[in-house]
């Protein structure tokens, strides 16, 4: 309906928060945020860093799939790629703002490299040439000792700067969430420009994207790319974070993980990315202490908690599939209408 | 009247799939300023030579030049960054998006923004889509009478109105040529009137030069300057309106001779 | 490395692609009839070997009767897939489907684990063991009777397809479901026929790989590595899928001859990143031309 929405000035158009209203539930986010590790304590601190790593994961893994259309299942291995640079510089003495960028730099260029091939195909080889890069580089983590440390890993000293060092979840949580908050920021920004516009044309229709200019493979390559470079950036945060890492830490169960967190968040929407990330990362919690419940009465119950993961992964992945395809984003949309919080409706 | 140049030539071009000799030695100018229509029965070939004429398919003979360059073997994705603008004889928008994003990604050949401004939004990226932004609203949107539509996903249109952001997204190119395929099928008498009174205003008043492919024949010649007709992929006949209203061979063409060969099989739903 | 050496790991490794092919068939059958690539099929495998394990081992039947089971028990899980998962997608985008099949991946391991353990469990396997002599090479029994089994499986297949009033419908519905269902033949049947078929051939593979190596849940891992011999073999194609299961299976088994059997479970994978960059459209399958 045309109310008074009529925009005549272009830059409010084209502004992603555009009411006062708006403006001041984002402060009060940003506010939430920073108070969270004051007032949540050590659990909740734990937590908030993992959702931060998670949601730059995700994020990333959106851009590629859910904005673009293409299946990454090899997600996992990349924030390997990530993890065991920053292991491996900050155990050489490379500072932790110097290890970071590399580390999503080197797997946004192994992105590159698998990428390079694939994309020139049609549909499916991309994911296969991410389920080929899992395996084979999951082998390298093993099998290159000299680097990667063999099957014992590597562990991590703490990121520091100046005398401050950032070893403590409350501490490294300082370092996650804004880095987490500046990569959501600017995958946003990514689709409201020609770049991420492309990405979507490329998703919803191949051909005619290629008739109004978009080099297909080049902007298919660039989704990918940048995909892996937030697994990269995602993974060196978690080498900071568990400050130790090993060939098991990053198994293609943890690719998967990903792919449920966006489509139960919302494919192709950076809101969903969020809500796919803390969402995901609550739920093997709340396994957990489903078992652990459970535990009181027969012990053995423990075991079950990675199986049912995995079915609690797989089940909400199809299940959102068929039910709710738009994922959390969408409930989340439904529920604002619903109480009409806000004074436009988009 | 007589523009002073051909803006397009297409020569000798051919072209088969299996055993269908789709388009066979054709050859086509296009006047810059004109408005060129190509008729021809279902299957004719029409809409294999915007495909090679926009890249997707490559030709086993002839040239395209356009605007004076043999564009025969520039990429599919380089040429709308020449000037060539298309839309489809069945819609290929992207659903997921917004009339306005839709009619922005038709701009995309024309646009700087790099991956890294983009991540950003400062400087260029900003400037750029706020003046897109403005220039959208200005020469396409209003142009084209779908400012109630505009933030509205392309799926919940009717087909009317898919059709008509199809030219949307093709006019947000600013192109030198404007290749349309079927811009009326299906529609009624009033919106016809009202494409053929845009396709009109995108030649006088934006100087637009037009192809236009339509079986609408009657719309086909109260606008065009131009006329080719074409069957079983050959151009057997081409001139102006007027004249090729009781040409024999499209007559031929459309009505088919006694001992006519098995037509083929209707490709539009 | 001896001439003997390699002319024994050539054999064996052409015995195991025999084996891929199986496999490699499934995929081919359900990407034909729905244009999905399958993660599952692994997982099939997987289940089908449990299934024969629980009425062997578990319930102590002759293994003609293990392998009755195994079949009806996946053909149902086929059907129940078919009907709770893939139908209510129909219409939705290959991405989801295929989205879809990696987390009904997911949901059979978990379950493996809950109801049999995450522990290896034995079979006895239905064919000889002992070994047969090509000239000098040993050759280990099971898997000259799995290539064998393999061999005349995917020749009944291709039969079938090419000559079956069945197999027409099936290879129509796959060419052109509108025009097929048009001509009268059901498609949702065919997709679920196509899907039973899958799991039914995924079973006997699961079962003879699990005679070869124990059954545990990590058995449907061998799935993702013959979704590289489909992909070489072009996806699409039973003759391409055949010569790339026997190309990967002698490049495998060379590379346990060379480097060890540490190797073994990339050595597809390295494989198909190679070949990827050479030749993008695999051996022989179709680069689609899009109509527009
Ligand atoms: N991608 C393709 N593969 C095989 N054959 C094709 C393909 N595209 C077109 N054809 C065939 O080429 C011939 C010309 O088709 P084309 O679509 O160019 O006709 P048209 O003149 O646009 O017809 P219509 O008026 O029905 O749109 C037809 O016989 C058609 O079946
Ligand atoms: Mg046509």
């Amino acid at each position: 309906m045309r109310l008074g929405d009529f925009v005549t000035d272009y830059r409010a158009g084209e502004a992603v928060l555009r009411t006062p209203v708006q403006r001041v539930w984002f402060a009060a986010f940003l506010a939430f945020l920073v108070a969270l590790p004051f007032v949540g304590g050590q659990y909740i601190t734990f937590l908030g860093c993992l959702v931060g790593i998670h949601i730059i994961a995700t994020a990333g893994l959106n851009i590629t799939t859910g904005f673009t259309g293409l299946i990454s299942i090899g997600h996992a291995v990349l924030l390997g790629v990530g993890a065991y640079t920053v292991a491996w510089m900050a155990n050489n003495g490379v500072p932790f703002w110097l290890a970071i960028p590399s580390g999503a730099l080197l797997a946004g260029a192994v992105g590159i490299v698998i990428g390079i091939p694939s994309l020139r195909i049609k549909g499916l080889y991309l994911a296969v040439a991410t389920l080929a890069a899992q395996f084979v580089l999951s082998y390298i983590f093993r099998e290159w000792e000299s680097v990667t440390g063999g099957v014992r890993g590597l562990s991590v000293p703490p990121a520091q700067i100046g005398g401050f060092a950032f070893d403590s979840d409350f501490r490294v949580y300082f370092l996650i969430m804004p880095i987490a908050v500046v990569a959501v920021w600017a995958s946003r920004n990514l689709f409201r420009t020609r770049v991420g516009r492309a990405f979507v044309a490329i998703r919803d229709r191949d051909l005619s994207a290629e008739v109004i200019g978009i080099d297909i493979v080049r902007y298919k390559l660039m989704s990918f790319a940048l995909g892996a470079l937030y697994a990269g950036l995602a993974g060196g945060l978690w080498a900071y974070f568990f400050r130790s890492i090993t060939p098991e830490s990053f198994p293609l169960q943890l690719g998967i993980f990903y792919l449920a967190a966006i489509i139960v968040g919302g494919l192709g929407s950076t809101l969903g990315s969020i809500l796919g990330a803390i969402f995901m990362t609550l739920v093997p919690e709340v396994l957990r202490a489903m078992v652990n419940l459970a535990a009181i009465v027969s012990p053995a119950a423990v075991v079950y908690v990675s199986p049912l993961r995995e079915i609690v992964f797989g089940a909400l992945i199809v299940g959102f599939l068929i039910f709710e395809p738009h994922g959390l984003a969408e409930i989340w949309r439904r529920i604002r209408r619903f109480f009409a919080l806000w004074p436009f409706r988009s | 009247m007589r523009a002073a140049r051909n803006l397009m030539e297409v020569r000798g071009v051919s072209l088969r799939f299996g055993g269908i000799q789709a388009l066979d030695s054709v050859d086509l100018d296009v006047a810059e300023g004109s408005i060129t229509a190509i008729i021809g029965p279902n299957g004719a070939g029409k809409s294999s030579l915007y495909n090679v004429i926009s890249g997707m398919y490559r030709p086993a003979a002839g040239t395209v030049t356009f605007d004076g360059r043999d564009i025969t073997r520039v990429p599919a994705h380089k040429r709308a960054g020449l000037g060539i603008a298309r839309s489809f004889q069945n819609i290929a928008l992207f659903r997921g998006l917004t009339v306005v994003d839709n009619i922005k990604l038709g701009a995309h050949s024309r646009l700087n923004t790099g991956l890294m401004s983009a991540l950003l939004f400062r400087g260029r990226a900003a400037a750029e889509e706020e003046q897109l932004r403005r220039e959208i609203e200005r020469e396409v949107i209003e142009f084209l009478e779908i400012d109630h539509i505009r933030d509205m996903p392309v799926s919940a249109l009717s087909y009317g109105l898919q059709k008509r952001v199809e030219l949307a997204r093709a006019l947000a190119l600013r192109p030198k040529i404007i290749m349309l395929d079927e811009p009326v099928a299906g529609m009624n008498r009033e919106e016809t009137e009202d494409i053929a009174r845009f396709i009109l205003d995108m030649k006088e008043e934006l100087g637009i030069t037009v192809l236009l492919i339509e079986h609408d024949l009657s719309m086909v010649m109260d606008i065009s300057d131009h006329v080719a007709v074409l069957n079983f992929g050959k151009l057997v006949a081409n001139g102006t309106p007027h004249e090729m209203q009781n040409h024999p061979k499209v007559i031929e063409a459309y009505i088919g001779k006694t001992d006519a060969e098995p037509t083929p099989e209707e490709t539009d739903a | 490395m001896t001439f003997l050496d390699f002319y024994e790991y050539s054999l064996i490794g052409l015995l195991l692609g025999g084996l891929y092919a199986l496999i490699g068939l499934g995929f081919v059958l359900v990407y034909k009839a729905t244009r999905v690539l399958n993660f599952a099929m692994g997982e099939f495998m997987m289940m089908g070997a449990y299934f024969y394990f629980s009425a062997t081992v578990l319930m102590g039947l002759p293994w003609w009767a293990g392998v009755g089971i195994a079949l009806g028990a996946s053909a149902v899980l086929a059907l129940g897939v078919e009907r709770l998962v893939l139908r209510p997608l129909v219409g939705q985008p290959t991405i989801s489907i295929v989205m879809a099949t990696i987390g009904l991946a997911s949901i059979l391991h978990g379950t493996a684990v809950m109801v049999w353990g995450a522990d290896q469990w034995r079979i006895e396997p239905i064919v000889p063991r002992a070994p047969f002599f090509l000239g000098d090479a040993m050759l280990p029994g099971q898997l000259v009777w799995g290539f064998g089994l393999a061999s005349m499986i995917i020749l009944g297949f291709v039969l079938f397809f090419r000559y079956a009033r069945g197999g027409v419908a099936m290879r129509a519905t796959a060419t052109d479901p509108h025009t097929a269902m048009s001509l009268g033949i059901d498609a949702p049947r065919n997709t679920a026929i196509t899907w039973v078929l899958a799991a039914l051939i995924s079973t006997i593979a699961g079962i003879m790989v699990g005679a070869m190596t124990n059954v545990s849940p990590e058995l449907g891992l061998v799935g993702l590595a013959v979704i590289v011999v489909v992909i070489l073999g072009g996806l699409d194609s039973i003759p391409g899928t055949i010569i790339a299961g026997l190309i990967i299976g002698w490049i495998e088994s060379m590379s346990v001859a060379v480097f060890g059997s540490g190797v073994r479970e990339i050595v597809p994978f390295a494989v198909i990143l190679i070949i990827m960059m050479v030749r993008p459209f695999g051996l022989f399958g179709t680069p689609e031309i899009e109509r527009l």
